[in-house]
């Protein structure tokens, strides 16, 4: 077909010599204005940066949103405090679209561009994933809040910690003996077909045999599916347990049809919060939901013996009781996973004064005195409970909880232990070369 | 679960998918037919018709069927005003090229679905259903809705089918499909028809995210994948054809149903696409195309 109108000929729109030197002068005003240099000579008063890789589109973008909340939060309080190493932290945010290969871009960004001294809040395990190496090229620390195994795995690189939340596979062993004696011993599990999927389907079936109950049939969905009755014919007929785990936007049709096909006479719920993050659980549907329970990182719902450090947090944030924003009843936040991006601060801000650390020349320092971190305690730097820190894996050990919807609000009805939850380090980061 | 009650579980599901389907579908078909223009923001118009039912049950509030009947009459006639400023703004002025309007209708995806994300927020919203009513089978309960989205579908498209044959308008858009150089020397004002269609287009596609939206969410990224299955069915079915519209929406519908319950998803999914190659090289036109002239 023929171009009649040329819009696609671009010999007509030719840069002129006049408009080539206005853009040449424009260029050059920018990068002599008062805000470039500002910094150039005072290195010690300069902001710390921190570089937010987040999820501000794509399916992980009510995470991201609420990960940007925390953040905020945390790096005002930090910054009123007097800072890291008596300097203020700034904040710069890049959306990664929850898109891996944009997730790396990102991160390259971070180092070549904003020079940025760490890079910090990924969640989605396929884009921390994808992001790892890129980190690794350019030397850029990297703490994720994701959640997955896969830092803890060994199986990224040296410059990769997840210190705010406890690994998937930690979190399962702790609670595979809760599940085997109170919901039932032949478990059926549906998870998403992707990285964070895969960490239940390999790390359930071990932990629930070590407590006399097994996995009977495991199903997994894409993750961008929107229609999911199609998939509950596999499950079979003798599951006292379906362990669900799902994430995107599509987990309260997901609830809802399961309520649909199962009504009343439903085995045994056992599900990841993620599967209703940012999602009311008395949104219209999940009235079937009633009776089940749920891991939680860190509760959504106010309970009843909160610590102060933890109530200060939640007003930090500005979540209510119900775990919605203040003034916004609707607006339900991703309290369970949101706690590690405040947590992972403090660590980095401790690490950092450990280090003694100056600008981006210290970043091996900052690696090896995050690496010789091992315990931090439950108070206002860790709202969420004591954890333990392991260096030769970068990751974390915490509490984990298991709730109960009841009359409408998920109440913590078991807590469990950090030695629960440690299991043999596969691997060692510290030999690495940095 | 036996072989029986698990294929009727199959094909309900393939069928209202197929119910959506067809209409999202005859709203591409019907603007290609027309107006030869390729509607790439077709599936944020089907995204707009879901996000604009949740506004407006959630303003309404009550009982959820009396927002449910508000937001089937109010967000397509919302999305069709939307979709006609967008063709007299940008696609009248591109004299309806048809490689610039690819182009156009990219820019119009990405604008409206930031848009969304702007003022409507990343979440998955959910609408309630008019009625919720769960048919107890001896094997499986299902949702009464659902039936009932199969059943709306048909109607919807047995009335378009009505004004495309029976109507002084159908006759208008048929002769501007036919040949428009001669539309227009007969008196067919087909700048108004053209306005028409692609308002028309967008009000199917926001019909069908009506009735889905109580089934699945309302979510600024929702658009994606009835574009694509779109784009499928009216490959398969003929660009411009109602009838091959409705039977390819059927049968990639229950394909889509009964494979990926019997095999897995991703193998709907890739003999979807198969077919979809296989019309091209055997029959370009489509299964009730008619070959152009």
């Amino acid at each position: 077909m023929a171009d009649k109108n040329g819009f696609f000929d671009l010999s007509k729109t030719t840069l002129t010599r006049r408009t080539a030197l206005k853009g040449l002068a424009a260029g050059a005003g920018l990068a002599v204005a008062p805000g470039f240099v500002r910094y150039s000579q005072a290195q010690s008063s300069a902001p710390i940066k921190i570089g937010f890789q987040s999820h501000r589109t794509g399916i992980g973008a009510a995470y991201g949103r609420w990960y940007e909340k925390t953040t905020a939060a945390a790096v005002k309080a930090i910054n009123a405090a007097g800072g890291i190493n008596g300097r203020q932290v700034e904040v710069i945010i890049e959306d990664d679209g929850t898109d891996p290969g944009r997730g790396a871009e990102v991160v390259g960004k971070f180092a070549t561009q904003h020079k940025t001294d760490i890079v910090f809040g990924t969640l989605f395990s396929h884009v921390v994933i994808g992001s790892a190496p890129a980190a690794g090229e350019n030397k850029m620390p990297y703490f994720v809040v994701s959640e997955g195994h896969h830092v803890a795995s060994t199986k990224l690189n040296r410059y990769v910690f997840q210190p705010g939340i406890t690994d998937v596979k930690s979190q399962i062993q702790s609670m595979a003996p809760w599940i085997a004696a109170n919901a039932g011993k032949k478990v059926t599990q549906i998870f998403p077909d992707f990285a964070f999927g895969y960490d239940h389907r390999d790390y359930l079936p071990p932990a629930l045999k070590a407590q006399g109950a097994e996995v009977i049939a495991q199903i997994a969905i894409p993750p961008t599916e929107s229609s999911f009755t199609k998939y509950f014919p596999q499950i079979p007929a003798e599951t006292e347990v379906i362990y669900h785990v799902m994430v995107g936007p599509a987990v309260l049709t997901f609830v809802k049809e399961l309520g649909e096909f199962y009504g009343s006479n439903r085995p045994q719920l056992f599900g990841f919060i993620d599967s209703l993050e940012a999602t009311d659980i008395n949104s219209p549907g999940l009235e079937f939901l009633d009776g089940s329970h749920f891991w939680e990182g860190s509760p959504r719902y106010a309970q009843a013996n909160d610590s102060e450090a933890q109530k200060a947090y939640r007003a930090a944030v500005g979540i209510d009781d119900n775990g919605a924003a203040v003034g916004d009843p609707k607006d339900v936040s991703t309290a369970a996973h949101m706690f590690g991006c405040w947590e992972t601060l403090y660590v980095v801000k401790k690490a950092m004064e450990d280090a003694g650390y100056k600008g981006p020349e210290d970043r091996a320092k900052l690696v090896e005195a995050t690496e010789a971190l091992t315990e931090f305690a439950e108070g206002p730097e860790h709202p969420q409970g004591p954890k333990t820190f392991n260096g030769k894996i970068h990751q974390c050990f915490g509490i984990q909880n298991i709730s109960k919807v009841e009359g409408g609000k998920l109440k913590v009805v078991h807590k469990t232990k950090i030695e629960d939850g440690l299991y043999e380090a596969e691997g060692d980061y510290t030999t690495q070369a940095l | 679960m036996h072989f029986g009650p698990h294929l009727l579980l199959a094909a309900l599901e393939g069928l209202v998918t197929s119910a959506v389907l067809a209409l999202t579908a005859l709203g591409l078909s019907l603007v290609f037919g027309v107006m030869r223009v390729v509607n790439v923001a077709h599936g944020e118009f089907f995204m707009l018709g879901a996000v604009l039912a949740w506004a407006i049950t959630t303003a309404i509030g009550g009982d959820p069927a009396l927002g449910f009947l508000a937001a089937l009459v109010i967000a397509p006639l919302i999305v069709g005003a939307i979709a006609l400023v967008a063709e007299r703004l940008v696609l009248r002025r591109l004299n309806y090229n048809p490689e610039a309007t690819i182009v156009a209708t990219i820019g119009m995806l990405y604008i409206i679905q930031q848009l969304a994300l702007t003022f409507y927020g990343p979440e998955a919203r959910p609408v309630e259903p008019p009625f919720s009513y769960r048919i107890l089978l001896p094997w499986f309960g299902y949702s009464g809705y659902k039936l009932s989205v199969i059943a709306a579908s048909a109607l919807l498209l047995l009335a378009t089918w009505l004004v495309l044959t029976r109507t002084r308008i159908g006759l208008t858009m048929r002769a501007t499909q036919y040949d428009s150089e001669t539309a227009q020397a007969f008196g067919i004002p087909v700048g108004r028809v053209y306005g028409g269609v692609f308002a028309l287009g967008a009000m199917l596609a926001a019909i069908a995210a009506v009735l889905i939206v109580p089934i699945s969410q309302a979510h600024y990224l929702m658009g994606q994948d009835p574009l694509l299955l779109s784009f499928i069915v009216v490959i398969i079915g003929g660009l411009g054809s109602l009838r091959g519209t409705v039977v390819a929406a059927v049968l990639i519908g229950l394909s889509d149903g009964i494979i990926s319950m019997f095999f897995s998803p991703t193998l709907a999914k890739i003999i979807a696409t198969l077919l979809v190659a296989m019309v091209l090289v055997f029959r370009p036109q489509g299964l009730f195309g008619t070959a152009s002239r």
